[in-house]
């Protein structure tokens, strides 16, 4: 497997030779990606094959046993948790961690502590709404009480308000009715415009590559395959096989699909 | 009557003490989960520094400010020396940490200073009473009164309105969230002592303003009784707490005013009886289901 960046106009964040272990385990292997300025970038991979693994150790909540971590020039490998946010890494956590007792203004606020004066906050405030109107009305609630889609709109918005050069999702649609995925995916497309980079982590993978630039499958620790959205979807038998979904299954259409945010 | 409404007045006074006290506990406990039995040692540092501002011939104002400064370093120093390094390890390790602390304090007092009780002569006019509507007040009650009433209001702001106090509300919940949010945790673990070691410093003064003497070991059944006062409120509760304090406060002014004189030096002992009574009714106490900061 090369290096194979097309499409990156300028590399934002690299990993390289990433090995993360658990006691005796490796749960990444050797891992090495890239993300330019401005990509969506999806790592797909059946369950416990290490996805979230290679976010947690971008983010410092794991030390890698290996490798190096670089965001916007700068080596982040052994940088904690609130450094590498303050610089401009936001992630979107596996099943959202919401601050659920408190209400959504302040979840919002909190999420506004990372930016450190980076971008317009005023100007994200207002795309939030536009985004996710829904919020709006729900300002004064405790986050607890939103439904899961709104609890995952706001696990994005949350972010949003940190300001990031580079936003993490780690499987935003786990736990969604499909209706639900399908406009957290939309939201996730109307970054794009916005000047966004995005790596997403994702067990969803054909809807995924309906819109990421680039993906890496990640099996049993290790990148079994990379290319572009498009090649990898020429060649869907065979990332099917390293995904172990066991043959070909229907690619979910998501051309009619609603506006974002609507 | 009046006698009764003298004892209301008297369980409130030590109950708002308890209160200050268990509030502490309660919002270190909330944050990273440690049960600090040193915290009744802030209460000793906190009077044995207005000891020794009033040997210098210091106004009262300067020495309870320097109490309650001393009592929020205390807290600041003993997080950063005895409960950081040990802030990952179990929360039997956190705990045991927490009664060395307790027993270096009182030693060094005791090894420092002396054994013996010293007196720390109050103001006059802290002493002095005046009669309300057939009840004995006296400025000592409105101190606490006051004190505590803007202590509770001023911390319920702090953790309403500010950034800082939606974070440790947020780190009770979720702390490695908190840190997601580029919050730094050791910030937000600090604040919470420093709120602790105020929060003492000025029970402190009111018990100083009440009792008048310095003990090396006087801490030691503060903190107790700020731990109880937690589990009567259901543990890292900060609502809880306050409720167990005034409870506890309560029930130990209406023990000693009812037990017979006999019996009167084991007040501290049917207290406990009553809360272990009370724990089989209510084993999590009274808002005790999860350790979340409910504000």
């Amino acid at each position: 497997m090369t290096a194979h960046a097309a499409g990156a106009s300028r590399s934002l964040f690299s990993v390289a030779g990433l090995t993360t272990r658990y006691g005796a385990i490796d749960a990444v292997r050797a891992v090495d990606l890239e993300v330019g300025q401005g990509e969506i970038v999806a790592v797909l991979g059946p369950n416990g094959a290490g996805k979230s693994t290679i976010l947690h150790s971008i983010m410092g909540l794991v030390r890698p046993a290996a490798g190096t971590i670089v965001f916007d020039g700068r080596d982040i490998t052994a940088l904690d948790t609130e450094g590498t946010v303050r610089l401009g890494v936001g992630l979107v956590p596996e099943r959202r961690r919401l601050f659920k007792n408190l209400s959504v203004r302040d979840n919002l606020r909190l999420g506004a502590a990372a930016r450190r004066g980076r971008g317009d906050k005023a100007a994200d405030e207002q795309l939030l709404f536009e985004l996710f109107p829904i919020l709006r009305e729900r300002m004064d609630q405790l986050a607890g009480f939103l439904s899961g889609g709104e609890a995952q709109q706001l696990a994005i918005a949350r972010a949003i308000m940190g300001a990031p050069r580079l936003l993490l999702l780690d499987e935003p649609s786990l736990g969604l009715a499909p209706i639900l995925v399908e406009a957290v995916f939309n939201l996730i497309q109307g970054l794009r415009g916005r000047g966004y980079t995005i790596l997403i982590v994702e067990q969803n993978a054909y809807q995924v590559l309906e819109f990421a630039d680039r993906a890496y499958i990640l099996r049993n620790g290790r990148i079994a395959m990379q290319g572009t959205a498009q090649e990898l979807r020429e060649e869907d038998s065979l990332f099917s096989a390293y995904l172990g979904l066991g043959g070909s299954q229907p690619a979910c259409d998501t051309a009619g699909a609603p506006a974002p945010g609507r | 009557m009046e006698n009764v409404a003298q004892q209301i007045l008297n369980g409130l006074t030590l109950g708002a003490t308890y209160a200050l006290m268990a509030l502490g506990l309660a919002i270190v406990f909330s944050i990273i989960g440690l049960v600090n039995f040193a915290h009744g040692e802030l209460i000793t540092i906190s009077a044995y520094t207005m000891l020794a501002m009033r040997y210098l011939g210091l106004p009262w104002v300067v020495w309870a400010l320097a109490g309650v400064l001393a009592s929020v370093l205390g807290a600041l120093v003993m997080e950063r020396l005895a409960f950081r390094p040990v802030r990952h390890a179990s929360p039997v390790t956190m705990m045991l940490t927490s009664f060395g602390v307790s027993v270096l304090v009182a030693a060094a007092f005791e090894i420092g200073i002396s054994p013996r009780p010293r007196a720390i002569p109050q103001p006059g006019w802290i002493t002095s009473s005046f009669s309300v509507a057939g009840l004995q007040l006296r400025a000592e009650h409105l101190l606490t009164f006051g004190v505590t009433a803007v202590a509770l209001l001023g911390l319920l702001l702090l953790l309403r309105r500010s950034l800082i106090g939606a974070a440790m509300r947020a780190a009770a919940e979720d702390f490695d969230a908190v840190r997601l949010m580029g919050i730094k945790a050791n910030a937000v673990i600090a604040y919470a002592f420093a709120i602790s070691g105020l929060l003492a410093g000025l029970a402190s003064v009111i018990i100083m303003s009440r009792r008048g003497v310095a003990t090396p070991h006087m801490g030691l059944t503060l903190g107790l009784n700020a731990f109880v006062a937690n589990v009567i409120g259901g543990m890292g509760n900060l609502w809880g707490a306050v409720a167990g304090g005034f409870i506890l406060g309560f029930g130990e002014v209406a023990l000693r005013a009812w037990l017979p004189a006999s019996l009167s030096g084991l007040t501290q002992g049917f207290l406990f009886l009553m809360v272990a009574v009370f724990l089989l009714i209510w084993p999590h106490g009274l808002f005790g289901q999860k350790t979340a900061v409910r504000v």
